[in-house]
């Protein structure tokens, strides 16, 4: 049997009586008070959750950029120390290896946030592909990761305003931490950087300014609410970055494994997309449902924001138009669902 | 709300965490206090259809929380009369009053003898306590 990681902030967790799951090799907390009033405090007010488990691989030398560049689909030469960039480690055959975020700390050495499940493998294909003059490190025991998200969040923390993917230190309560303006829910908010030793304190600060704990149970609901992929479900090394709704963050005009596949697929149109549905009949979809007529869902749930169900699903690009009908075989039951535009919830402007 | 854990008294239990309350040839039923904590606030309730036969131990609908779902294991055997329509329309219900406003599906027993099978609210409490 395989012994489950702890983050630096279990016991807290324990103590909350948070339900802990084993996630991606980790005991991690699924939900505390429920899925819904904690999705619900991220959409109104803020939530806090705790991202410990993610990986933190850093990339430094004189030619860090160099190396980046051959393998992250989106070009680093287009922002600035202090910015950040949703990206895609690609391989051979267009295929997501990861989707991650790197942080240009600064000309010469970056910072990438990867997802749990891909520690390995990311930092692996990365030192095996180090060119002289660049150093590949894992660094992720050495930190824990608060994202604390929502319309509040960044008051409640007390911090200035920023623009989305940047970053900066800042101190909150007397610990250190790189606030980086990024997220998984759609919403404002940042995802706190400390040291592994002080994310017990940082945890008790961010509870004490009236921030709700939140587990992998609502940052998935908030998550596929705004269509965010999942890596492992709606991404993976078989689907390509163009299919998936990725080409904004494919620099195709530069070279980076995989790219002369994915140019293939630019050009030639993909025949498969992930589109974005609801379900026009009380029903929740779940992973590795049938679609009729081709494909499958790879994320589904209940919304909790629409009161009904929704899902991801590759379906034949000439399906995959907003308004299009699907129907989707729910345990043997067909039931019925409408293809809409991305996201699937989108706050209300004022 | 969600409701504070309880197996009231004069309610049949099977050990698939439902209850039966039992009138004459008649009986409701739903699923325990356990059952609807373990699957966190219901938010779909698939029901089966008013006529249809269901037998004890076999599965007869679905209830749907955020992050699972889990097949209704008929306690009894019988002819489904009715069907919550509370439920389909706010499945939360169960979870705010599991055996009031939250019950699932009313049948006529075909075979009354199954009741005996059935464990009464102490046994099903030491069930509970020992998962």
């Amino acid at each position: 049997m395989q012994t489950l990681l702890r983050t630096p902030l279990y016991d807290r967790h324990v103590a909350l009586g948070a339900r802990m799951v084993p996630f991606a090799g980790w005991e991690m907390p699924v939900q505390y008070e429920g899925v819904i009033p904690e999705h619900r405090a991220v959409r109104t007010d803020a939530g806090v959750f705790d991202v410990s488990h993610m990986g933190e691989l850093e990339v430094e030398g004189p030619r860090a950029t160099e190396l980046l560049q051959s393998l992250l689909s989106n070009d680093l030469d287009r922002i600035e120390p202090g910015h950040a960039q949703y990206t895609l480690l690609t391989n051979e055959r267009g295929g997501i290896v990861d989707d991650l975020i790197a942080y240009k700390l600064d000309r010469f050495r970056y910072l990438l946030i990867v997802n749990a499940s891909n520690r390995e493998t990311d930092f692996r294909w990365l030192k095996e592909r180090e060119l002289a003059g660049t150093e590949v490190s894992d660094r992720s025991d050495e930190y824990a990761l608060l994202a604390v998200q929502g319309p509040r969040a960044i008051e409640r923390l007390g911090l200035p305003d920023a623009k989305p993917f940047t970053f900066a230190e800042a101190a909150i309560d007397g610990v250190e931490v790189m606030v980086n303006r990024t997220g998984y829910t759609g919403e404002d908010g940042g995802e706190l950087l400390s040291m592994a030793e002080d994310g017990a304190r940082l945890w008790d600060a961010v509870l004490a300014r009236g921030i709700v704990p939140c587990g992998l149970g609502a940052r998935d609901t908030l998550r596929l609410e705004v269509c965010y992929p999942l890596h492992g479900n709606d991404i993976t090394p078989e689907t390509d970055a163009i299919s998936a709704g990725l080409g904004w963050v494919c620099a195709l005009d530069k070279e980076f494994i995989g790219v002369e596949e994915l140019r293939r697929v630019q050009e030639a149109g993909p025949e498969w997309k992930l589109a974005a549905f609801v379900m026009s009949e009380k029903a929740i979809p779940r992973h590795g449902m049938p679609i009729e007529g081709g494909g499958e869902v790879t994320s589904g749930t209940h919304s909790p924001m629409l009161d009904a169900g929704i899902g991801l699903g590759y379906v034949r690009a000439d399906a995959a138009l907003p308004d299009t009908e699907i129907t989707i075989d729910v345990r043997g039951r067909p039931r019925r669902a409408r293809i809409v535009r991305k996201p699937i919830y989108k706050r209300e402007e004022n | 709300m969600a409701a504070g854990e309880s197996y009231p008294e004069g309610l049949k239990y099977h050990s698939e965490h439902d209850w039966a309350r039992i009138e004459g040839d008649e009986a409701a039923l739903g699923i325990t206090w356990f059952a609807q904590d373990a699957l966190g606030e219901l938010v779909h309730y698939e029901p089966p259809e008013p006529g249809a036969a269901i037998s004890a131990g076999s599965t007869y609908g679905e209830v749907e929380s955020v992050k699972a779902v889990s097949d209704l294991i008929a306690p009894l055997s019988g002819e489904v009369l009715e069907v919550n329509a509370k439920v389909v329309d706010a499945p939360e219900t169960v979870n705010e009053d599991p055996y009031g406003d939250g019950w699932l599906i009313k049948i006529r027993l075909s075979d009354p003898s199954e009741v005996d099978g059935l464990l009464d609210a102490e046994a099903y409490t030491r069930f509970v306590a020992e998962q």
